[in-house]
């Protein structure tokens, strides 16, 4: 399969399409790509010859902004990168943060992190399940996901304050501790989504229509996918047996009893059956953090660096001072560099963060899974007709918020 | 299994001149490799060292008062041994070309892309270079030091 992306406007391209293909610009507003995407697509009858994604129609300029703010201010703008998965955005950045600083985060901390988390890689797959359906006609899941969904952005909007920009965690643990009653939000949550993933499958998994739409479609090869930087359910739809919670773990996840779902054939099904079953592995890391949520700090013990509570501001006046400074001035990060990679719900989101010794980072570089797998998109749906392009955007579970940045 | 250090060991004893430094740091190592070499040591570290993945390559300017002043970061993964290993080239202002590893991992198409696009740094042989994030009649390179937050003037897409 060609793979060279070239030029779209030179006149050989041009030339050639006017013989016997035409070119067609599909996006940057439609509704199928997942936000602003547009795809050059040169077609001979209904069959994609090329595929060129053309990408940067949302790009804010956000790593430069990085290299402006001081250190804590650029949680707040890693949500908005995968606004789908913004806690993992977090966990990936002060992860970076804590690693040059050198800290320890206690227990009670970590363990909410991986519930958070793992809270948000099911609401990612809901909304990733939900669109995907709709994009090949099925409308019904749609509405189905997006209630799981909705309790789960309750449940972190009544942590956080925020629905889809938490901003939760913070350099060296969490913003705050999670509320009153929130053991009991989840529970209920998790006592109704077996039932919930039942009636996806009802709707869908078994569905002729789905499997003809799905099978042998947009296919990969294992080797191409590691060629192409694949990373997350896509590659495992691949067969590879991949995943950074597993191989690089972090936060505690290997201590976390929990399957690697793999599929072989590489194709919208394989990717497919991988999310979906991925959904019950989450299911059962939430429950099992949960069980270990016992009582204790959930700020690392570095008063330079973590904010003073409330409380102890209004009585040490070195908490007061503290504050003044960590609010007023920054904290000061060893140089250095580093690359800390997590498995968020779409992938490798990688960081890499260097730092000059000051308050502001020199260098924050976000290395977003959906901007690598959208790259092996021409590999994938060359070769293919129209329809099944949007098949295969759906099962890379793209978000263009991080692929511009 | 082999740890990252003797990776770099085994690559000095194929060629000395392909390490230029090493630095460990933070539980991860840096190698410094000239910007000619940098290809070999790709190819050597991807077929005989088992880093069969290409996870992030991205640009960074060092500030306009630095020699040499950008550098590009090759942040290699394996899917065999799951080790990561940083590779680094620095690249002075006005010569700040090095040759694509896009022939070694495709993935690395759209990291140059980018790093040229936002950063300036050209890749030789890339099949195509341009512009990925920015319009294509942007001017200058967005994450250079001196290239102002706000730009130069507000841009239009007129």
């Amino acid at each position: 399969m060609a793979t060279a992306v070239q030029n779209i406007n030179s006149p050989e391209v041009l030339d050639s399409a006017l013989e016997s293909q035409m070119t067609l610009s599909m996006g940057p507003q439609h509704p199928s790509t997942h936000g602003v995407l547009r795809l050059d697509l040169r077609l001979d009858g209904e069959m994609v010859i090329k595929a060129i994604p053309d990408i940067g129609y949302l790009h804010t300029g956000m790593e430069k902004l990085f290299e402006y703010k001081k250190y804590q201010q650029g949680i707040v703008i890693t949500d908005r990168m995968d606004y789908l998965n913004p806690l993992g955005n977090n966990l990936a950045y002060v992860m970076a943060a804590e690693k040059l600083l050198g800290l320890e985060i206690p227990e009670r901390a970590q363990v909410i992190r991986v519930l958070m988390c793992e809270l948000q890689r099911i609401a990612s797959h809901m909304v990733w399940f939900g669109t995907s359906c709709l994009d090949m006609g099925a409308m019904t899941p749609f509405w189905f996901t997006f209630k799981e969904r909705e309790k789960i952005l309750n449940l972190i909007e009544s942590a956080s304050g925020g629905r889809m920009t938490p901003s939760y965690f913070r350099i060296g643990g969490l913003m705050m501790d999670l509320p009153a009653g929130f053991e009991n939000r989840v529970n209920q949550f998790l006592r109704d989504f077996p039932d919930a993933l039942e009636t996806f499958d009802t709707l869908i998994t078994g569905n002729t229509i789905w499997h003809s739409r799905t099978k042998g479609v947009g296919i990969i090869s294992k080797e191409d996918a590691i060629d192409w930087g694949l990373t997350g359910p896509s590659l495992r739809g691949s067969g590879v047996d991949l995943d950074l919670r597993k191989v690089n773990p972090y936060s505690g996840y290997e201590t976390y009893d929990f399957d690697i779902p793999t599929e072989p054939d590489g194709d919208v099904w394989s990717r497919f059956k991988v999310r979906m079953r991925e959904l019950t592995e989450s299911y059962k890391i939430v429950r099992q953090a949960l069980e270990r949520l016992k009582p204790g700090p959930i700020k690392a013990d570095a008063p330079k660096i973590v904010l003073p509570d409330r409380d102890d501001m209004r009585k040490h006046m070195d908490s007061l001072i503290h504050h003044f400074l960590i609010v007023a001035e920054g904290f000061n990060v060893p140089a250095g560099e580093v690359y800390m990679a997590i498995e968020a719900s779409k992938g490798e989101l990688g960081v890499y963060m260097k730092s000059n010794g000051g308050p502001k980072p020199e260098r924050v570089h976000f290395r977003g899974p959906s901007f690598v797998n959208l790259s092996a998109l021409p590999v994938m749906s060359e070769g293919e007709m129209i329809a099944d392009v949007v098949a295969i955007i759906g099962s890379l579970d793209i978000v263009l918020g991080e692929i511009d940045r | 299994m082999s740890t990252l250090l003797e990776f770099v060991d085994k690559l000095k004893e194929k060629n000395e001149a392909w390490v230029a430094s090493v630095v460990e740091a933070y539980g991860e190592v840096t190698v410094f490799v000239p910007a000619g070499s940098i290809v070999d040591v790709c190819r050597s570290l991807k077929e005989e060292h088992g880093f069969d993945m290409l996870a992030d390559l991205c640009g960074a300017d060092r500030g306009p008062e630095e020699d040499p002043r950008f550098e590009v970061n090759y942040h290699l993964f394996s899917t065999t041994h799951y080790q990561r290993l940083r590779l680094k080239v620095l690249l002075a202002e006005d010569d700040a070309h090095v040759h694509t590893v896009t022939h070694l991992w495709k993935t690395a198409d759209w990291h140059e892309r980018e790093t040229y696009d936002l950063v300036g740094v050209k890749f030789d042989g890339h099949p195509d270079l341009r512009r990925i994030l920015l319009p294509s009649d942007f001017d200058g390179h967005a994450l250079r030091k001196d290239y102002p937050l706000r730009g130069y003037e507000p841009y239009s897409l007129n």
